[in-house]
């Protein structure tokens, strides 16, 4: 299989992590003035994913991560994002970790399955990456040394952005098919049914997606139903139509590979809002709903001051234009 | 108009691979064999005419150093002039057995020599041609292995250059009689279609070059090349001098899967975009050129499909595997 599909599968799943876990913050928020020792408030939520965000994107891990390997075991991975989520001073009970981490594979699964093209999962990890900017603007501003920001910040931009295109810049249309298909043998027979994606009618009662047959085409292929016959010198003599069964049209532009840009897919933003509760059930009845609940860490937390220098850094480096 | 027929479940469910269904039609045992790969193994099941499954065996790719066990890429049978033998190809290499499964007759290791350590290490595309078997591989090699009438004697007479970048599949129909008639072409990820000449050793005769999209599938018949593209076209060449007759905005995605009822011309397109579509090629008496027809589509609801074969030589049924699905779904002609 494809060895260059991890830093994908972590990005896009890392991405979902941080949408779920702002929509939680954000559901058990107390304004900042009621809050008491042991509730959450804006600035502890933007905290949480700031340290989130600065782990994810460490130097040395992302080093690690480009390296081209197989994939992780589903049980290493599942580690992995276990530390990113306690990365700060956030806890979650074995239950809720479990479902975070259902509900994070099968968001990415849903996106990775309904990519136009395989190249297109480039653009689900764009809308994520677009999506953290966001997390790490109008944060409280943090005073510490200005050189240390400059120096962390040109690093760290360069080598995150080198690394990916370094990677995936040069890939062909058939490197791309091996690594979706990569994605979809670690996803296979991952059925669990979420309510938020029923509720949708993106997933049917059985666990399985929906694969609409209705929309645009992905861009560079025609609309199915017309079939062409040409002579030898390569005149075309005859146009047939024919039902294709679809309800398709053309696609109205190629979504932006560049660093700023409209990604034209919807799948990889941010699907989850204030207004929607998260639940989950496995069995093929509606099984015992359950939400995921995030507590404050029992034992006091020491400042984490590497990670602050990195999400400064990592701020001013998506908020400075190329 | 074609209506569901019982389905045939398997073990394991169908891996989001091209070409991934392969039909051995035994009518004069009145079974039916099927091959699925599911990732580590692949399923073989027998079935009775009206699909009731009679047996069922595993196969997995043999291990070699690596941390993970190898992923099967294709399961095929190959239908030789003296015998029948099944063929597997892995991350590994490429295994090939009794036509039941059920004894190795021989092993051979790719060799990853000159890949780099962002390549991927792979055989893929698998088909008979007279007394000879065909792999392609990971670097656009083709492999020709030279199978005796019977026993494990089985030699790598040829490595046939090509392609540059990964075959994807291989397709064959015995020669027409005259002598320098294509026999063979082969497919990769680039879109480029070599049409060789098979003999005691393999001619090269023309190349049909890709527009940078993959070729996932592709199939002969009387020598008109017909290939399926990952932009959802079917376009359809005559073999000896390259030239494209007909182009057919079949699907709205990648095509996984082709295959063709010789007999009677028809020819089967499947794709990820959940449909199957059946098509009739003719000769036009007038003109001489190749004509295709649109005979019939199927929608198989909410399915990736990863694999599509006719069930019998009239091309009046045919089967379809599916990404995650675990059984093999029948459809039949009323």
């Amino acid at each position: 299989m494809s060895v260059r599909t991890l830093p994908l599968l972590f990005l896009n799943l890392g991405g979902e992590m941080l949408y779920i876990l702002d929509q939680r913050l954000r559901a058990q928020n107390i304004p900042g003035d009621k809050a008491r020792k042991d509730e959450w408030t804006e600035v502890d939520r933007k905290r949480v994913l700031h340290d989130i965000i600065s782990t994810m994107f460490n130097r040395k891990f992302m080093e690690e991560l480009f390296k081209p390997q197989e994939l992780y075991s589903k049980k290493a991975l599942r580690t992995v994002y276990d530390r990113l989520a306690h990365a700060s001073i956030m806890r979650l009970n074995q239950a809720s970790m479990d479902k975070l981490y259902d509900l994070m594979t099968m968001a990415f699964k849903h996106q990775v399955l309904l990519c136009p093209r395989p190249k297109d999962v480039l653009l689900v990890t764009f809308n994520h990456l677009d999506a953290i900017k966001g997390f790490i603007q109008d944060s409280p501003a943090i005073l510490h040394q200005v050189e240390e920001i400059f120096r962390q910040l040109t690093e760290v931009k360069c080598f995150f952005l080198l690394c990916l295109w370094q990677t995936y810049g040069g890939l062909s249309a058939g490197e791309f098919q091996l690594i979706r298909q990569t994605l979809l043998t670690f996803f296979q027979d991952l059925h669990i049914r979420v309510s938020l994606f029923l509720k949708d009618k993106v997933q049917n009662s059985n666990g399985r997606f929906v694969l609409p047959v209705s929309g645009p085409v992905p861009w560079g292929t025609e609309v199915p139903g017309l079939i062409r016959m040409f002579d030898s010198k390569g005149k075309e003599v005859k146009k047939v139509e024919f039902k294709h069964g679809g309800n398709y049209v053309t696609a109205p532009k190629e979504g932006s590979f560049e660093l700023y840009g409209d990604r034209v897919l919807k799948l990889g933003t941010n699907i989850y809002n204030e207004c929607r509760a998260l639940t989950f059930s496995k069995g093929p009845q509606d099984a015992q709903t359950s939400v995921i609940y995030i507590t404050l860490r029992e034992e006091p937390f020491p400042p984490n001051f590497t990670g602050i220098f990195l999400w400064e850094a990592m701020k001013s480096a998506w908020l400075l234009p190329t | 108009m074609f209506r569901r027929e019982r389905s045939i479940p398997l073990r394991g469910s169908a891996a989001a691979l091209c070409n991934n269904l392969s039909v051995l039609q035994l009518p004069s045992r009145n079974l039916t064999h099927f091959g699925v790969v599911h990732g580590p193994s692949a399923q073989l099941v027998s079935a009775a005419p009206e699909g009731v499954p009679l047996a069922q065996r595993q196969l997995h790719a043999k291990e070699g150093a690596g941390v993970s066990p190898p992923l099967i890429t294709q399961v095929h049978w190959c239908v030789l002039p003296f015998r029948v033998l099944l063929v597997l190809t892995s991350h590994r290499g490429i295994q090939m057995y009794e036509s039941d499964g059920s004894v190795m007759v021989y092993w051979h290791a790719l060799d990853s020599g000159d890949a780099s350590p962002v390549q991927a290490v792979f055989a893929r595309g698998i088909a008979a041609s007279g007394h000879f078997i065909c792999v392609g591989t990971w670097s656009g090699r083709i492999l020709v292995f030279d199978i005796p009438a019977k026993g494990p004697n089985i030699v790598l007479s040829e490595e046939l250059a090509g392609h540059q970048t990964p075959v994807t599949d291989i397709a064959t129909e015995p020669a027409q009689g005259q002598d320098c008639v294509a026999d063979m072409v082969t497919a990769d990820d680039s879109g480029l279609l070599c049409v060789w000449r098979s003999g005691p050793e393999f001619k090269l005769l023309t190349r049909i070059p890709g527009f940078g999209v993959p070729c996932p599938s592709v199939q002969l018949w009387h020598g008109t090349v017909a290939a399926g593209y990952g932009d959802g076209q079917v376009r359809l060449y005559e073999a000896g001098t390259g030239t494209l007759h007909v182009q057919i905005s079949a699907h709205a995605r990648a095509i996984c899967a082709l295959d063709l009822a010789p007999e009677v011309g028809k020819l089967l397109s499947a794709a990820e975009d959940t449909f199957v579509h059946i098509w009739k090629l003719s000769r036009s008496p007038e003109s001489g050129y190749t004509e295709v027809e649109h005979c019939h589509g199927e929608c198989v609801p909410d399915t990736q499909v990863c694999g599509a074969r006719f069930c019998d030589p009239s091309g009046s049924s045919f089967a379809v595997t599916g990404y995650d699905l675990a059984e093999i779904l029948r459809f039949s002609s009323v």
